[in-house]
């Protein structure tokens, strides 16, 4: 059938900010969407307030809208733009969810608007537990039985239903206490009591026992003529117990035989079928009991997802592309496949190597949180390698994460505490598959492993092999046949070099000179039976290589690896615009990255890609095989950062601004020097290497100060000291937070207003994107501020003067590419704070803001381009307001104080754009989920510094009809100032309390100001509450000023939305 | 690990791969094809169709689950070798019973891994299927090449003598089937009378050179014609017997039993240059235009272009029913005014989808 001609514009939906369980693959989906419905001819309306995606950038959408996705927000657009569709099915569960709520209010209908790919039926029978459970038993399927329970006396109905052994787990408990597994009545009287009890809203979950049963998924699409092909099957390394989100997954299918396999497949047809999801893309998930392979549904997502990304990644086959063809009446059959040419899409992959998907978490950055992992998701980013065996794909999955590790083990890293190894491989938790191998090493049976573990044999088997391989390999020393064996077990130089005693370069001669190379395979959807067209690439070590190197001139990009928090898909956007721009000059590009969500690993995205691990060795490999012109580094954030020198030093051609200059940016010294001479300030600071030190330094410059590692991003383990105390506490942790390198301390300037700027330079002119003024104050980690363009409180004269400093340091550091300045203003004299000569977490907003795309720019400069050729024009940015709003995870981690600070928390971002300050402030609040209110009750609790400035805020929240409450403290400062405050009990005096009016839904807002930090405060309890329950929440004067000019914007008229292409127009 | 023994594999064209023995030790030759599919090991195994050949399997984890008593598709392996990236020395599924090198050395196949079996496959794909042997006794490679160009190749070859029955039998378990049918054993898997079965047949298996008197004799419903190896020119008989039940009786063939009814209308069978071994081959249903996604192993196909009055609905007319999406072959065709009709695919599947599971009704409704 071909494409439908009735429909003409479509309306896309993407799954703004970034966070936990949501992520960049919908930038990924959206963006191939937008693409090719766009290449078919249709005009595109997108509504996405993350402005750090892909999908956002103008020239993808003929309509952008950077708006808040609400239901009211996108009703907007509906009204105003008119779309005859919309596509709901590739902005993950909030594109969905909006889509629904569009639906079930009317909306859709008034404006006539069909839903294309699925209808709303088909997405409300596979959502609501209920619906989804009769058409499961409709088709004679079923799924684990079980519910929620308020009462022990629902709880135990349910419980007689289930049988036991019975699954009790508490919802929202502290610590994720409670809950377990009743093996009769009595044990689950106690438990399911204990966890209505400990659960925050007395809720438990109930669940028939399928903990250890094996965890599938099938990634399914459908086209309108009822042809269904299955693209992809996972199997979860770790058993049902764990979030497939925090699952390490491999593809395909390892344990399944064809026979269960084509259970699987039968199941998926008949389960998509029976939703009804007319086309597109489906991911199903299975439980099977490995003792007698009893097959139960877990869910199905009838929307591309995260797997869909990692499927798709994993065998080349672009589901969400397909899905949008599918959307507008194409068939499989009609599509022909990107990679073969010759073949149509309305086939199945087959792969002829093994995906390994690993998750990376950050639980160092919220100590107080519980680190077990369950069925709730908790990572905030992954990592895909891909390998010949299970064994080489482990290995550089366990690299590509770079958490300093460089395979399974054997690298002198990493701790294993021997008394704990028992829980360790019972408690699912980051570590475990450390612990597994330990465990093997040390002589546990697979047997015993499995039976704590849940994993199966298999896989520990494989793992076993490893350290049976070890034990012949150190007792063999190392010779060429043991080393190239070791290669293709995806063994690192790294680890060979600390098994053998050796440096890793010894390593690496002794292999290159015995003729021990990588080779490199394609990613071909079908074992290679047909001819590859598109050049997706990742190493191993075989006989023959596919690579076929060009005589093009060619550009290397460094990727940003797996998500984190601090390096996020900012660096992606940077990366993919540097890969579009180079290609503009002339070059072909070649990306190298490991992160499955991204549209850098997109094979559409460069001429080549390379799914690799971003180490030293990794990135050499591809080096020796393609000898690029120039490697671009200072994209990718970090992760290429830090293997700059090494490249250089190895040769290797570094495109843009030198390591040099990096590294005169980064060292205290050589910098100090240079803005001396420049006679530009900075806060008093030194390094120190040892606690003696920095004893010593603090002493010199005074408290309070600012501490940190060198070379980190998101400011890892940056914290505020204002005494000796605190700074002995801190040495400990930061030395282990990057142990080559030093503490760096500076003074720290409080109550300054903290600016950023974004620029490009071309080693003689400097194009300064944009100044941001950030709301909260310096201290708090400028990736967790909100910031704002033009800058609101600033003169002008300080805003020359930072436009001056930011052109001298370009200058001064031979910047070729971005540049990105922090600068504090404190009493009207401004401060450097850093200098990064790449990219920065504000360069898509800025591009987005002002019209220019800035990486393009940095891009074309480093190809040679000069500014005054390029000549680049910012749109009249002046006559609106752009604020970025830092989204942050609180939610997920309810045991987590969420007082901000020098260390970045937040996983995403929002934008906010309108012609004025409050208007833009509210929609960023909108858009981050934390929308003011504007009318209500609002809590205000602040520390005595905060105290006379919280008047003038509380007077406007009067005026403008609002009641406040707050503790006592506060409540007597109102009270005297003239404000009606009615006072609450301090948390230990009991009822009436904050807590007591935010359970009862009492409290629209919330501002507190903490005394300190810590566990256990009463403040601790009044903020983990509001983030609990999802009352806005702010912990800044700076910020309650903000809300107040945001609520004023919303109680004086409408607010209204315009795309972005408008908004560059003026 | 530390009991690696070598082994090699030698193409006709001298190509050379290094690896380790799996499976029997000795040496062993015939026709290297590869099969991308990525479950169904067992079943590929035991699948007689393979006879005569040395198959690689592309996906490089093989033997993970083990190997059970209910999904073998023949009395025994046929083929005459095994190539693989990795042998699991173990296995974990609760149906497991062997691993696969026990099972390979309890049949003597000789085997051979750790190769690159990517890099084999590519060379197939581009330098066609050959003939090659494993070894993991003689090394001398001009010893090998000698003893290998000895080696027949398949073209011509009736390799069904070797694979068929000898006496024909009722499928166990369907003697109380109501419908009667005659499965002509070319190597027949055991999933087609498992299919028949469960569709109420009584199925009776004949060995291949049965003659159709002797067929129309038992007075069946319907005649299955089932896979096999090999080169269907070579085999003659099995032409003779099924032009012999034209129009007599209905007639459903698969694969081999397809290519063979082709050769009796007159058509003509070519051999492809690597064949089409998988589970992942789409196939559209040209009457109705779905696409099915098929279970394949053949390296003959039957020629689109060489039937007699070849007009799709003429008076002895033969209808290409089905096409291969990949490389636009024939994959099923129908007579169009007598009651016959093939798949070049495997509907019963083991291993592979069950989408084509509907030719067996359709089978069922021509013998009503």
């Amino acid at each position: 059938m071909p494409k439908r001609t009735d429909i003409r514009k479509i309306l896309i939906i993407g799954s703004g900010p970034i966070v936990i369980g949501q992520a960049c693959e919908f930038d990924y989906s959206g963006t191939q969407a937008c693409k090719v419905l766009r290449r078919e001819g249709y005009e595109v309306i997108l509504v996405n307030s993350n402005p750090a995606t892909i999908m956002t950038d103008p020239e993808f959408a003929d309509r952008t809208y950077i708006e808040p996705i609400t239901p009211e927000f996108v009703a907007r657009v509906i009204e105003q733009e008119r779309p005859d569709v919309l596509l709901p099915t590739l902005g993950g569960q909030t594109g969905l969810n909006t889509a629904v709520a569009l639906a079930e209010s009317g909306v859709l209908d008034k404006f006539g608007v069909e839903l294309i790919g699925a209808k709303l039926e088909s997405i409300k029978k596979a959502e609501d537990r209920d619906l989804f459970d009769q058409a499961m038993k409709s088709i004679g399927l079923e799924l684990p039985r079980g519910g929620f329970a308020y009462t022990l006396k629902q709880a135990r109905d349910l419980a007689k239903d289930i049988g036991f052994p019975a699954i009790i787990r508490p919802s929202f408990t502290l610590g994720g206490s409670g809950g377990g597994i009743a093996h009769n009545q009595e044990e689950f009287d106690h438990i399911a009591g204990d966890g209505l009890r400990k659960s925050m809203i007395n809720e438990i979950l109930v669940e028939e026992s399928v903990i250890g049963w094996k965890e599938y998924e099938l990634e399914v699409m459908r086209d309108i003529k009822d042809n269904v092909v299955i693209v992809c099957s996972i199997e979860n390394f770790d058993a049902m117990g764990v979030h497939t989100g925090d699952s390490i997954t491999v593809a395909p299918a390892q344990t399944l035989s064809d026979m269960e396999y084509q259970r699987l497949r039968d199941a998926s047809l008949a389960i998509i079928r029976e939703i009804g999801v007319e086309t597109g893309g489906s991911n199903i998930q299975f439980a099977i009991n490995p003792d007698d392979g009893r097959l139960l549904i877990i869910e199905m997502n009838p929307r591309v997802s995260r797997s869909s990304a990692l499927a798709s990644k994993a065998t080349g086959f672009p589901i969400a592309k397909i899905a949008a063809l599918l959307a507008v009446g194409y068939t499989l059959d009609e599509i022909p496949n990107d990679i073969t040419q010759k073949t149509p899409a309305s086939f199945e992959p087959t792969i002829d190597y093994v995906v390994v998907k690993i998750p990376r978490w950050a639980f160092e950055k919220f100590p107080d949180t519980d680190m077990t992992l369950t069925t709730k998701m908790k990572s905030v980013g992954e990592a895909m390698s891909i390998g010949r065996t299970f064994k080489e794909a482990l290995q550089k999955g366990v690299r590509s994460l770079e958490t300093d590790r460089f395979g399974l083990g054997s690298d002198g890293k990493g701790d294993i505490d021997e008394a704990r190894l028992i829980e360790k491989l019972r408690v699912p938790n980051q570590d475990r598959l450390f612990y597994i191998k330990h465990g093997l090493t040390t002589g546990m049976p697979i047997d015993e492993v499995h039976s704590l573990t849940g994993v199966d044999p298999w896989f520990l088997d494989q793992i076993l092999q490893l350290v049976e391989f070890e034990r012949e390999m150190r007792a063999a020393g190392p010779h060429a046949d043991i080393i190239r064996r070791a290669k293709r077990h995806g063994y690192s130089d790294v680890q060979l070099a600390f098994m053998f005693e050796k440096t890793e370069a010894e390593i690496r001669s002794l292999r290159l000179a015995d003729g021990t190379r990588a080779t490199f395979k394609s990613v071909d959807t079908c074992a290679a039976e047909f001819e590859a067209y598109t050049p997706y690439y990742y190493s191993t070590y075989e006989q023959e290589s596919e690579l076929v190197r060009s005589r093009r001139k060619k550009a290397m990009i460094l990727g940003s690896g797996p998500n984190r928090i601090g390096q996020g898909i900012e660096f992606d956007y940077c990366c993919v615009h540097a890969a579009f721009a180079l290609k503009d000059e002339g070059y072909e590009t070649i990306m190298v990255n490991c992160n499955p969500e991204t549209v850098s690993t997109d094979y559409d995205t460069s001429d080549k890609l390379y799914f690799e691990p971003l180490t030293f060795e990794d990135v050499m490999n591809i080096v020796e095989a393609e000898r690029p012109d120039g490697v671009v580094v200072q994209f990718g954030g970090q992760t290429p950062l830090k293997l700059a020198r090494a490249l250089e030093a190895a040769g290797v051609p570094i495109m843009g601004t030198s390591p040099d200059s990096i590294d005169l940016a980064e060292d205290r010294k050589r910098f100090g020097a240079m803005i001396a001479k420049l006679g530009i300030k900075q806060p008093a600071n030194g390094t120190a290497f040892s606690y003696q030190e920095a004893l010593e330094v603090a002493k010199d410059i005074g408290y309070p100060l600012v501490v940190r590692p060198s070379y980190v991003l998101g400011g890892r383990a940056m914290e505020i000291v204002y005494s000796e105390d605190m700074l002995e506490g801190y040495i400990k942790n930061a030395v282990k937070a990057s142990p080559e390198h030093p503490v760096l301390i500076d003074k720290f300037l409080e109550d300054a207003i903290e600016v950023d700027v974004d620029a490009v330079c071309d080693g003689t002119d400097v194009f300064i994107g944009a100044i941001m003024e950030h709301i909260e104050e310096a201290g708090i980690h400028s990736g967790d501020s909100a910031c704002v363009i033009p800058p609101y409180t600033l003169s002008a004269g300080l805003l020359a003067t930072v436009e001056g400093y930011t052109r001298r340091l370009a200058k001064s550091l031979k910047v070729i590419g971005l540049l990105n300045i922090q600068f504090a203003v404190k009493d009207d004299v401004v401060y450097v704070l850093e200098v990064n000569p790449r990219a920065s977490r504000t360069v898509p907003f800025v591009s987005k803001t002002i019209g220019v795309p800035m990486a393009k720019l940095a891009a074309r400069v480093m190809a040679g381009r000069k500014l005054k050729d390029l000549k680049p024009v910012r749109a009249d940015f002046e006559k609106y307001v752009s604020i970025k709003e830092a989204v942050l995870p609180f939610g997920r981690f309810p045991e987590q104080d969420t007082v901000l600070g020098p260390e970045m928390k937040s996983t995403g971002e929002v934008m906010g754009i309108d012609t004025t300050f409050g208007k833009a402030f509210a929609k960023a609040e909108m858009a981050a989920g934390s929308a003011l209110p504007v009318a209500g009750n609002v809590f205000i609790s602040v520390n005595n510094k905060d105290k006379r400035h919280i008047i003038g805020i509380a007077k406007s929240l009067a005026k403008m009809g609002f009641s406040i409450c707050a503790t006592a403290g506060t409540g007597d400062t109102l009270q005297r100032a003239g404000i009606d405050a009615v006072l609450l009990n301090k948390i230990h005096e009991g009822g009436p309390n904050v807590i007591d009016l935010i359970k009862e839904d009492k409290v629209d807002l919330m501002i507190n100001t903490p005394l300190g930090k810590g566990p256990r405060t009463d403040g601790y309890y009044i903020r983990t509450a509001a983030s609990f329950y999802g009352v806005p929440l702010i912990t800044t004067m700076s910020a309650a000023q903000a809300a107040i000019q945001g609520i004023e914007a919303m109680q004086e008229e409408d607010i209204g939305v315009k795309a972005i292409q408008d908004y560059h127009k003026n | 690990m530390s009991d690696y023994k070598p082994a090699i594999l030698l193409l006709e064209d001298g190509t050379l791969f290094e690896g380790a023995a799996m499976g029997a030790e000795g040496e062993t030759f015939g026709e290297a094809v590869f099969n991308t599919s990525m479950t169904g090991y067992q079943e590929i195994l035991t699948d007689p169709s393979y006879a005569g050949q040395l198959v690689t399997m592309t996906y490089p984890h093989i033997g993970n689950y083990g190997l059970n008593s209910d999904d073998k598709e023949s009395r025994r392996p046929f083929l005459n070798g095994f190539i693989v990236r990795e042998e699991s020395r173990m296995f974990s599924n609760y149906r497991g019973t062997s691993t696969l090198g026990d099972m390979l050395r309890h049949h003597e196949i000789v085997g051979i891994q750790d190769i690159d079996t990517r890099a084999l496959t590519k060379h197939i794909r581009t330098a066609g299927a050959m003939r090659a042997a494993i070894s993991s006794v003689e090394f001398d490679q001009s010893a090998l090449a000698r003893k290998l160009a000895a080696y027949p190749s398949i073209v011509g070859q009736d390799l069904v003598r070797g694979v068929t029955g000898d006496k024909s039998y009722v499928w166990p378990g369907s003697e109380s089937g109501a419908t009667d049918v005659v499965l002509i054993d070319y190597g027949a898997k055991f999933n087609i009378p498992r299919e028949l079965t469960r569709r109420g047949c009584r199925v009776t298996i004949v060995p291949a050179a049965t003659s159709a008197a002797t067929i129309l004799k038992a007075k069946p419903h319907g005649v299955m014609l089932a896979n096999g190896p090999g080169d269907p020119a070579a085999v003659t008989y099995g032409i003779e017997t099924i032009r012999g039940l034209l129009g007599q009786v209905p007639l459903f063939g698969i694969c081999l039993g397809h290519q063979l009814l082709g050769l009796a209308l007159g058509g003509a069978t070519f051999k492809l240059k690597f064949g089409h071994r998988g589970a992942n081959h789409p196939v559209m249903d040209l009457r109705t235009r779905r696409v099915e996604i098929t279970s394949q192993n053949h390296g003959f196909a039957v020629d689109a272009e060489s039937f007699p009055g070849k007009s799709a609905y003429g008076e002895t007319g033969v209808e290409i029913t089905h096409i291969n999406l990949n490389d636009k072959t024939v994959e099923g065709i129908r007579c169009a005014d007598i009651p016959a009709f093939s798949v070049q695919y495997h509907p019963e599947a083991a291993p592979g989808p069950h989408d084509s599971m509907y030719l067996f009704d359709e089978f069922i409704e021509l013998m009503r």
